[in-house]
């Protein structure tokens, strides 16, 4: 991977755990449109408790950790689970070098020890 | 708009998570093509910041708030089978993690937030493409329009499901007024953030705008550095 590539991605690292961090800080804490929605017409009265909704991040929380701290904790935590899920399942599906058939306009790499991982 | 369990009965419930299934199944397919070793920790990353953007509530009125989808803004930047994967990472980790989205509910959510939009609004993406002028710029305006529209019909889908599987008899024009007319202008916020995000990764490296790609005729003449 380039340096200027590199580069690119740890800038934009740096913007996404700023934004988590900071979100729980910035958020409106009204009720986003559907749960608006549903609490004036009714739809609300057959929600149901959430099955996981004792585990420590619930509510974008972090158990035993309170107000803003707390809620940048989770952000931070959720953006790292997010990525690493994320990029490991897209390094997964992603066209290998050595199997590039330059079938989509993209120029097949010539670079040899990059598929080891 | 992650809609929680008890909303949509369980077999409508359970036909929403074939059907999120499948979706994703065909995603996971074409995203082979749009992903290789430059574009897939790009794509991680994308996951990542629809996450964190997910967090900001924004107020759209007394009492009322909306968050971003991101289902146009990652398909734009990392290509539509892509972006569905994006998005659909993110709820899975919000139903899991973070008690947000119903476990039974996340076939419906995956096919609300990251099928429908990415459907409908990369589709309008592709079509205000084709209106605009063939430079690399039209992208965000595209991108504006595609964010825009694609959250009032994710909020229809939801009341479409609702009318088929709803928990509630309840008078459906009503609900379908109530929940396209606060999205409205959830979806000017949509398109704020994904035309603004878009943007700014245009300006820094249009190379890695997957909607951008169109116009590389054009980049390749555009990029003549003028000093070297």
């Amino acid at each position: 991977m380039s340096t200027r590539n590199g580069n690119f991605l740890l800038g934009f690292l740096v913007v996404v755990l700023l934004l988590a961090g900071g979100a729980s800080y910035v958020a409106s804490s009204q009720p986003d449109g559907l749960n608006r929605v549903a609490a004036d017409t009714g739809i609300a009265d057959q929600e149901q408790e959430h099955q996981l909704g004792d585990s420590p991040l619930a509510g974008y929380e972090f158990a035993g950790v309170e107000g803003i701290l707390g809620g940048a904790l989770a952000g931070i935590v959720g953006v790292v689970v997010t990525l690493l899920l994320g990029a490991g399942l897209f390094m997964l599906i992603r066209r290998k070098p050595a199997e590039s058939t330059g079938r989509s306009g993209v120029h097949p790499r010539q670079r040899g020890g990059s598929g080891s991982e | 708009m992650h809609v929680p369990d008890g909303f949509i009965n369980a077999p409508v419930s359970l036909a929403a998570g074939v059907v999120a299934a499948a979706g994703l199944a065909i995603c996971l397919r074409g995203a082979r093509r749009e992903l290789d070793e430059k574009t897939a920790p790009l794509a991680g990353l994308v996951a990542a910041f629809v996450f964190a953007v997910q967090m900001i509530n924004f107020p759209v009125g007394v009492g009322t708030s909306g968050h971003l989808m991101g289902g146009v803004l990652a398909a734009v930047l990392v290509g539509p089978y892509t972006g569905v994967l994006c998005v659909s990472v993110v709820l899975i980790v919000q139903a899991l993690f973070f008690a947000d989205g119903g476990l039974s509910a996340l076939g419906v959510n995956i096919i609300l937030m990251a099928l429908v939009t990415t459907l409908a609004g990369y589709g309008t993406v592709l079509v205000v493409q084709r209106l605009l002028p063939n430079k690399r710029a039209s992208a965000v305006p595209a991108a504006f329009v595609g964010a825009l529209v694609s959250v009032p019909i994710a909020a229809l889908a939801f009341v479409a499901l609702y009318a088929v599987g709803g928990t509630a008899d309840l008078p459906l024009a009503e609900v379908a007024l109530a929940m396209f007319g606060v999205h409205v202008v959830i979806g000017i916020g949509e398109a704020l953030i994904t035309a603004l995000t878009v943007g700014s990764v245009l300006t820094v490296r249009p190379d890695l705008v997957h909607a951008a790609r169109r116009y590389e005729q054009e980049l390749e003449l555009r990029t003549a550095p003028a000093g070297s």
